[in-house]
């Protein structure tokens, strides 16, 4: 299953989206948190975990989805909200704790819900995994069409939740993708100091499901791969574990020294960066020109832009507003 | 009176709890059951028998022992389009699924800012006296109540079971369902008698958020959950030889608690005794007299509480026996009472 060139290029289109957006995002975040760094300070307070250099993970498989398809996301949420087609401006106002956001400002970054394209994720590590198995039994059940996707990081893979869910999944044959975005770090804790497998790919096995393990974090391969596993879901052939080999090129939130990593791991990661890959693969097999790539950041930045700025015009809710939306 | 008496329908809280069930069932769709044997077992407390000869293995889901996963999995579910009525055998089994719980289940429409609905029933087993130990005995009554983003209901009889699961199925929000064992019928649990109540035919709902006075009277409140009803209904029959006037409400909810009908009965009798089979320290017990104090309520006596004492839910049944609320310790407490008011 390969792509076409309409498709690369929106994958291409939605990861430079997605950079845009954390670069912003970064920049906006620390106004107000310096010199000293207070977490609370600045117009974007709170824990704040950036998706760049994940933004593969992301495209790769929800270019084969489409609105309603569910995806459950995690903490580091952003570059998966993008490709899905989140409302940016009502995200960002989210972010931001204003009465535009999606939720009025009760959510936040880690807790970013757009019903309107079957989006939501979560800040407790695993629990994406039930809720995505739960919407895609409900498909089954309702005879309605659409896959569910769960994302996980790989640290997930070694909570209860994982296992259940996995398990659940095969049993029922539910139309759902497990993907674990494997970028080798638990906060602090490097994958291979606490995970008993080379490979969470491997543990499929363990609950009769194909196990795709994708080496590079290169969205092409998410592509086919995902491409695969979303089509098996949707022909009622039960579910697939994906883990992808990406990188994290920030900190686990920002403010983390990241004093773990081994010397030299950054520079490496920063030179595999998949953006630029991503355009040399075009120029190279699309003939895409530097014009072009100038027109698509430019309108990516004027999609970023625009979201911005209608989260710092947007009003503050009142107070009070937050006992309201407890129940409905 | 004959004819009365033929109409006389009386269900235990497990048959009240399936017939509302089914019925739901039949209206709609979207309504299915998960957990751990409630399929053709028919649920280890009675509470789905019948439901899997009638609806199939397709709408009426054993699941494998994984609570996180089918209580998350019913999250899922609800927020598209269905509503699941999913069930944890022992309330006590909490500590393996409260982030589906607490942290998805009750948080997300909050987290949506209403726009994501998670209508689902989380039915679930309560209390002791069986000696079933420690880790299958507990209510927890307070546990859940505290959160917020959940309903909380706990019936003392079939009429309010079916009554409550029929409004607590038809909710837009998530519901906790606690069925007391020793309420539940089951004659192996030890039955309470007076839980088996006539239940009509037809389809009614108990109103989420709502006490009822079971027994009305004039000289001390007796605020009882589940199990605490029955006692107090003891105790006040034994108080009427006293020629004390007792006056029981049933909470039914804990989640919304209804205050004005505690409040209501407090300012007319200026006593209160709360009775809750879950632990004695930051319980339920604690909210309503909390709420009692806070408006300034004139009281002749301080308030009493016959809960259970802060401990591990002891095996052997002199201990347990001699933890548990009781008629008697209700009858004490208001001659505790009466010793204040001296």
């Amino acid at each position: 299953m390969t792509p076409t060139q309409e498709q690369e290029i929106w994958m291409y289109q939605n990861m430079v989206t997605s950079r845009f957006f954390e670069e912003a995002i970064e920049k906006i975040y620390m106004e107000g948190k310096t010199p000293a760094f207070n977490m609370a300070k600045g117009p974007i307070p709170g824990e704040m975990h950036l998706s760049n250099g994940q933004e593969p993970c992301a495209v790769g498989v929800c270019a084969h989805l489409n609105k309603d398809d569910i995806v459950v996301s995690t903490h580091r949420p952003h570059h998966v909200a993008i490709a899905k087609g989140v409302d940016l401006k009502r995200m960002t106002a989210e972010i931001f704790g204003k009465k535009s956001g999606l939720s009025g400002g009760r959510g936040g970054h880690m807790h970013i819900f757009d019903p309107n394209v079957n989006f939501s994720c979560s800040g407790i590590i695993g629990e994406s995994m039930g809720v995505a198995a739960g919407a895609a039994l409900s498909r089954k059940m309702q005879g309605k069409p659409g896959v569910a996707v769960a994302y996980l990081g790989e640290g997930a893979a070694n909570q209860g939740a994982f296992h259940e869910a996995l398990n659940l999944a095969a049993v029922w044959k539910l139309p759902v993708v497990f993907v674990i975005e494997d970028n080798a770090w638990g906060i602090s804790v490097a994958k291979k100091a606490s995970t008993a497998v080379k490979h969470n790919s491997d543990r499929a096995s363990a609950y009769s499901m194909p196990g795709v393990h994708i080496p590079d974090n290169d969205p092409v391969q998410v592509f086919e791969k995902a491409g695969e596993a979303i089509e098996r879901a949707r022909n009622g052939e039960g579910p697939t574990l994906i883990e992808i080999e990406t990188s994290r090129l920030a900190g686990h939130f920002m403010g983390d020294a990241e004093a773990y990593r081994p010397a030299g791991e950054k520079e490496h990661l920063a030179e595999i960066d998949p953006i630029p890959a991503f355009k040399k693969r075009l120029s190279e097999r699309y003939q895409w020109t530097e014009r072009e790539d100038q027109a698509l950041r430019e309108q990516a930045r004027e999609t970023v832009n625009a979201a911005i700025k209608y989260a710092r015009d947007s009003d503050y809710p009142a107070p009070e507003e937050a006992l309201d939306k407890v129940f409905v | 009176m004959t004819q009365v008496k033929e109409k006389e329908r009386k269900l235990t809280i497990a048959r009240a709890m399936a017939e509302s069930i089914a019925m739901e069932m039949r209206e709609d769709e979207t309504v299915f059951v998960m957990g751990e044997d409630i399929g053709e077992l028919g649920g280890v407390f009675g509470n789905t028998r019948g439901l899997y000869t009638e609806f199939g293995a397709e709408r009426i889901k054993d699941t494998p022992i994984s609570e996180t996963a089918f209580i998350g999995a019913a999250v899922g579910a609800a927020s598209d389009g269905m509503k699941p009525v999913v069930e944890l055998m022992f309330v006590d089994f909490f500590g393996v699924c409260f982030d589906a719980i607490y942290n998805m289940m009750a948080k997300n429409t909050y987290f949506s800012g209403g726009e994501v609905n998670v209508p689902m029933v989380l039915m679930t087993s309560t209390g002791g006296g069986y000696s079933d130990g420690g880790q299958h005995s507990q209510c927890l009554h307070a546990t859940f109540a505290h959160l917020p983003g959940m309903k909380v209901v706990a019936p003392s009889n079939a009429y309010d079971a079916k009554g409550l699961m029929t409004a607590a199925i038809r909710d837009p929000n998530p519901v906790i369902f606690m069925f007391h064992k020793s309420l539940q019928g089951m004659g192996w649990l030890g039955t309470e008698k007076e839980a088996i109540v006539h239940v009509p035919e037809g389809t009614y709902e108990v109103p989420l958020g709502k006490a009822t006075i079971t027994r009305e009277g004039t000289d001390v409140t007796i605020v009882g959950i589940t199990s605490g009803v029955h006692h107090g209904l003891k105790a006040a029959k034994e108080l009427e030889q006293q020629g004390v006037s007792a006056e029981v409400v049933d909470l039914r909810s804990l989640v919304p608690l209804d205050r004005e009908t505690i409040l209501e009965s407090v300012k007319k009798t200026g006593r209160l005794i709360v009775v809750d089979e879950d632990y004695h320290s930051y319980g339920m017990t604690a909210e309503i007299i909390a709420s009692v104090a806070e408006v300034g309520v004139p009281m002749k006596a301080p308030p009493q509480r016959v809960a259970y004492p802060d401990i591990p839910i002891p095996f052997t049944p002199v201990m347990e026996q001699w933890a548990l609320p009781s008629a008697e310790k209700i009858v004490n407490a208001f001659s505790k009472i009466k010793e204040t008011e001296q």
